[in-house]
């Protein structure tokens, strides 16, 4: 058993309803009990779908199950075929159902309905949403992909033909990053075949096979299917995720030179504002901002590398809860100097950013609930998600409109170039010191990362009743401040104070010394400096 | 198969019908969300699977919370291999989490659908760790979609609850119990209505502090403030309390009828029940009288899902002038709607139990005015056209008495104004 108060990801159901859903002409039949209907308002609130998914569940009882559950799984497949008439239907089990053993394949495939019918093994008690989403998509792929064949050589003189593959519903920004790619794609003269699973149906899913090679935009949910497509048809696929200005030059030599045309019509073009906003004088603070970088693994790999090439900020953690990628976030991570967090307890990461210091968290709607309750700023870059991250305007994260996306969303959490010159300068101004936050976080107070942060209270919202704080999870003590030193550390502008105190009281740690002098004080600050 | 069975013997002088099917409704477990916050000191940890840590948080929405008075004991598959003891495995979850919060003074260890279907059996876990624990008070309840259906999770809290009472003296003064969880607001007007009538011992279950819960015994009368608290009554009864039927106290006249149940049986003059009530019955008439204007004539489709959905028709019908097309209801307590089916007109449709996709067919058909229905069905409703309210925020939202009498029917009139008002 696992103690878990949040969840990064559902069940691996609800990957095959993310896949359900952005299909069309496909339905779901999930062998559920009525608790598990709550999934269909993920859909119709937090991405506002206009339709419920195409999903019925059987939402059996207790008083079924002395009875026959399988007969009541299979009169709501044959309603559900009647009721919707699918080109395809996927069937499956939910946690409780798997645990009834019903069959849920075998007793749709004997009712012999006249359209395929797929079962899905999704164990709810080991996996989880991604992988879910991962294991339907390639298992319609399979399924519908047709037999193995190899590639016919494209004729001279026809343009090259590509299958966009990964997007789902309820993604972090795929129906926008659909159009900045399919943008540059058209850019670049290559032609696209089929975009699955968002918008394909079961039939489009047998036209995959006509094209030249796949654009793998999130290989969480489409890699398994990309490896299928690669060994049966031929068909090679992008590594690259085009996420920053470096990751979309790269993208679009990759595919360039999967299509064998010239990359120079996609790299030519206006691109982005971002290289040029970030030599931008005003970006000069920028310089090494400390961040903290959690999500899933695309755009968790994908952000850092942002940060730290395209923005100068320097990433003092990086992480994700798909440890299906763990192994590539471990690689990024090594590439910035430091060891990546691999978990999906909520309270790891929460103690990791405390720990780091970070002056901007990017992170997934769990870090931005951490990042307020220790007072900093924060922008969310990865899914789970929340109605917010389905904006009415175009926003994508992917290409070079995604580049500029971002340069906006990672800097304005933070505070402008000449306001923290400014706080640097009167910092004992009555009216402009560090006990006043930054206006545009509410000008209130926060418990700060590094000052005090191991003795801080779980700060509540003001509305609920106060929460009396969790046990801290206490390090090492360093050792104590004298109080001159203590006295010179308020001297120092409370923006690089906290790192300041960590360093010196890790400075002091390593050496074993008793007490922090004035002396220890600037002896860390020549050491760290070097 | 579109139309649901004609239910026999006949309810009263409704037209009852019951239907099977697919359900579009929350499990027990959602009344965690409100219930976490009505007792202040209790910790709910479900024991069941990640699909019922994501419905709580996705249902809930309440990721706002610092560290929220819920979680899950997520079971694996070791759990289920028998490769590690389910209850040692519980213990140790239970021990962090009581280590991680010494603030808690209760902790209800919440049954879910799998942990009922591999037989957990939670009662026995919950006295063990009772003991261990001490002060910290464990009990445990059901929250499981196979057994219980969105507000029956409060219902099966509060019978937890009931067997841990203290015990009224035998020769105690009778006391007022009001059951079924309020927000604090409507219980302080209810006390200071009670008091005005010069009835002074008046409990709530649950109390907002696990230390403060109300004693019970043969002396306690009591009123329930929910329709759907089944096992509750029963548990309060078996204590040898009585209940006092009533309407339910949702709008003037429910408010009324539920206050003078109390007033009966507390022998409150009509004189002293008069000058307690006039001036809210007078205020909510106030309140009530630009609401009915917009509503009157309205014709309203409720989808089933929190068995509030009798006393709310009773509402809108009597108090708004609306008419009725049809009430779902997931379940009707005959016994305890009793004064509330007296009170809805002769032949409305009510529709105990649920098929979605027929019912969904009866509603398109329908064309309401205004459709009452869970999260999951309101944007692809309005998507066809039909304005709708969301139920899951009558729970939410203080609705019940005289002073929220206005607020209770401004819900309604909300999503008709809105509409009124876009031009787009």
């Amino acid at each position: 058993m696992q103690l878990t108060l949040w969840t990064y990801e559902g069940p691996p159901h609800i990957g095959a309803m993310r896949v359900a859903t952005a299909m069309s002409g496909l339905h779901y039949v999930l062998h559920a009990p009525q608790g598990d209907t709550y999934a269909d308002l993920l859909f119709t609130m937090i991405e506002r779908r206009d339709a419920r998914p195409p999903v019925t569940y059987t939402t059996f009882r207790a008083q079924d199950l002395g009875r026959d559950t399988a007969e009541l799984f299979k009169q709501a497949v044959s309603a559900a075929h009647a009721r919707f008439q699918p080109q395809a239907m996927i069937v499956g089990a939910s946690c409780t159902a798997e645990l009834i053993q019903d069959d849920p394949g075998g007793l749709a495939k004997a009712l012999d309905l006249p359209i395929p019918v797929i079962p899905l093994e999704l164990p709810a008690y080991q996996k989880k949403e991604n992988w879910g989403a991962s294991e339907t998509f390639y298992r319609l792929v399979r399924a519908l992909a047709g037999p193995p064949a190899p590639r016919p050589a494209r004729e001279p003189g026809q343009r090259p033909l590509c299958n966009i593959l990964g997007p789902t519903a309820l993604g972090f920004r795929h129906r926008d990053d659909l159009i900045e790619i399919r943008r540059l794609l058209d850019t670049l003269g290559i032609v696209v075949n089929v975009v699955a699973p968002l918008g394909a149906t079961p039939a489009d899913l047998g036209r995959l096979r006509d094209a030249d090679f796949n654009v793998v935009l999130y290989p969480e949910t489409a890699r398994s299917a990309a490896d299928y497509l690669k060994k049966n048809f031929g068909q090679p696929f992008t590594q690259t995720i085009p996420i920053g200005v470096g990751g979309t030059r790269r993208f679009v030599e990759e595919m360039a030179g999967l299509a064998g045309i010239d990359p120079a019509p996609g790299l030519d073009g206006p691109g982005s504002r971002l290289p040029w906003y970030s030599r931008s004088v005003d970006s000069t603070y920028l310089t090494a901002k400390r961040v903290f970088v959690f999500g899933d693994a695309t755009h968790a790999i994908g952000i850092a590398r942002v940060a730290a090439k395209e923005l100068g900020f320097t990433v003092v953690g990086l992480g994700t809860y798909g440890r299906e990628f763990a192994r590539e976030v471990r690689a990024e991570a090594a590439e910035h100097g430091i060891e990546a967090l691999i978990t999906d307890d909520y309270l790891d990461v929460e103690a990791a950013i405390r720990a780091a210091a970070p002056e901007l968290v990017l992170g997934t709607q769990m870090e931005r609930h951490v990042a307020k309750r220790l007072g900093i700023p924060c922008a969310v870059i990865s899914a789970p998600v929340h109605v917010q991250d389905f904006p009415a305007r175009y926003a994508p994260q992917m290409g070079f409109e995604g580049a500029n996306v971002l340069f906006d969303t990672l800097v304005h959490p933070l505070m402008m170039g000449l306001e923290e010159h400014l706080l640097g300068m009167f910092r004992e101004d009555p009216e402009f010191h560090d006990g006043v936050g930054p206006s545009h976080l509410g000008g209130k107070s926060f418990e700060t990362p590094a000052d005090g942060a191991f003795e801080a209270a779980e700060r509540a919202p003001a509305d609920t009743p106060p929460t009396p704080a969790p046990v801290p999870i206490l390090l090492d003590r360093a050792a104590p401040w004298s109080p001159e030193a203590e006295k010179e550390l308020k001297k120092i502008p409370f923006f690089v104070r906290g790192k300041a105190r960590t360093n010196t009281e890790t400075f002091a740690r390593e050496r074993h010394l008793p007490l922090i002098t004035l002396e220890t004080l600037y002896d860390a600050k020549a050491h760290y400096g070097r | 198969m579109n139309a649901p069975v004609a239910h026999k013997p006949p309810c009263g002088g409704i037209d009852l019908r019951q239907e099977q099917g697919q359900r579009a409704v929350f499990c027990g477990l959602t009344g965690i969300v409100w219930l976490h916050r009505k007792i202040q000191d209790a910790f709910f940890l479900v024991v069941g699977s990640r699909t019922c840590a994501h419905l709580i948080q996705s249902a809930a929405g309440v990721m706002i919370f610092a560290e929220p008075r819920f979680a899950t004991a997520i079971i694996d598959e070791r759990d289920l291999a028998g490769l590690a003891d389910a209850n040692e495995e519980l213990d140790r979850v239970v021990t962090r989490l009581i280590e991680r919060r010494p603030d808690i003074k209760l902790l209800f260890l919440v049954g879910s659908c799998p942990s009922e279907v591999i037989k957990l059996d939670l009662s026995r876990a919950a006295q063990r760790l009772s003991g261990r624990l001490t002060p910290v008070r464990v009990l445990n309840y059901s929250g499981s979609g196979i057994e219980t259906t969105f507000t029956q999770g409060e219902d099966a809290c509060l019978a937890a609850l009931v067997p841990d009472l203290p015990r009224e003296p035998v020769a105690a003064a009778p006391s007022l119990l009001v059951v079924g969880a309020l927000a604090d607001v409507v219980e302080d007007q209810f006390l200071r209505m009670f008091a005005a009538m010069g009835i002074a011992d008046v409990r709530f279950l649950p109390a907002r502090r696990a230390g403060a819960m109300p004693a019970v015994g043969r002396g306690t009368r009591y009123l329930l403030a929910q329709p759907f608290l089944t096992d509750t009554a029963r548990a309060l009864d078996e204590r040898g309390a009585h209940r006092l039927p009533a309407p339910f106290p949702f709008g003037a006249e429910g408010t009324t009828g539920w206050l003078r149940a109390a007033a009966e049986a507390f022998g409150v003059s009509e004189a002293a029940f008069e000058r307690a009530t006039a001036a809210g019955r007078a205020r909510a008439e106030t309140a009530l009288a630009p609401h009915r204007e917009k509503l009157g004539g309205k014709r309203v489709f409720f989808f089933p899902d929190s068995q509030l959905e009798v006393p709310l028709a009773r509402f809108l019908v009597r108090e708004l002038d609306a008419e009725l097309v049809e009430v779902g209801t997931p379940y009707l307590h005959r016994g305890h709607l009793a004064a509330e089916i007296e009170l809805l007109p002769s032949g409305t449709r009510v529709t105990e139990g649920q098929s979605l996709d027929d019912q969904m067919d009866r509603c398109r058909a329908a064309r309401p005015d205004l459709t009452i229905c869970g999260l999951g069905l309101a944007n692809p409703l309005e998507a066809e056209g039909l304005s709708t309210k969301w139920s899951i925020e009558l729970l939410f939202t203080p609705v019940q008495g005289y002073e929220q009498a206005g607020d209770l029917a401004e819900l309604f009139v909300r999503p008709l104004r809105r509409r009124a008002l876009l031009e787009v």
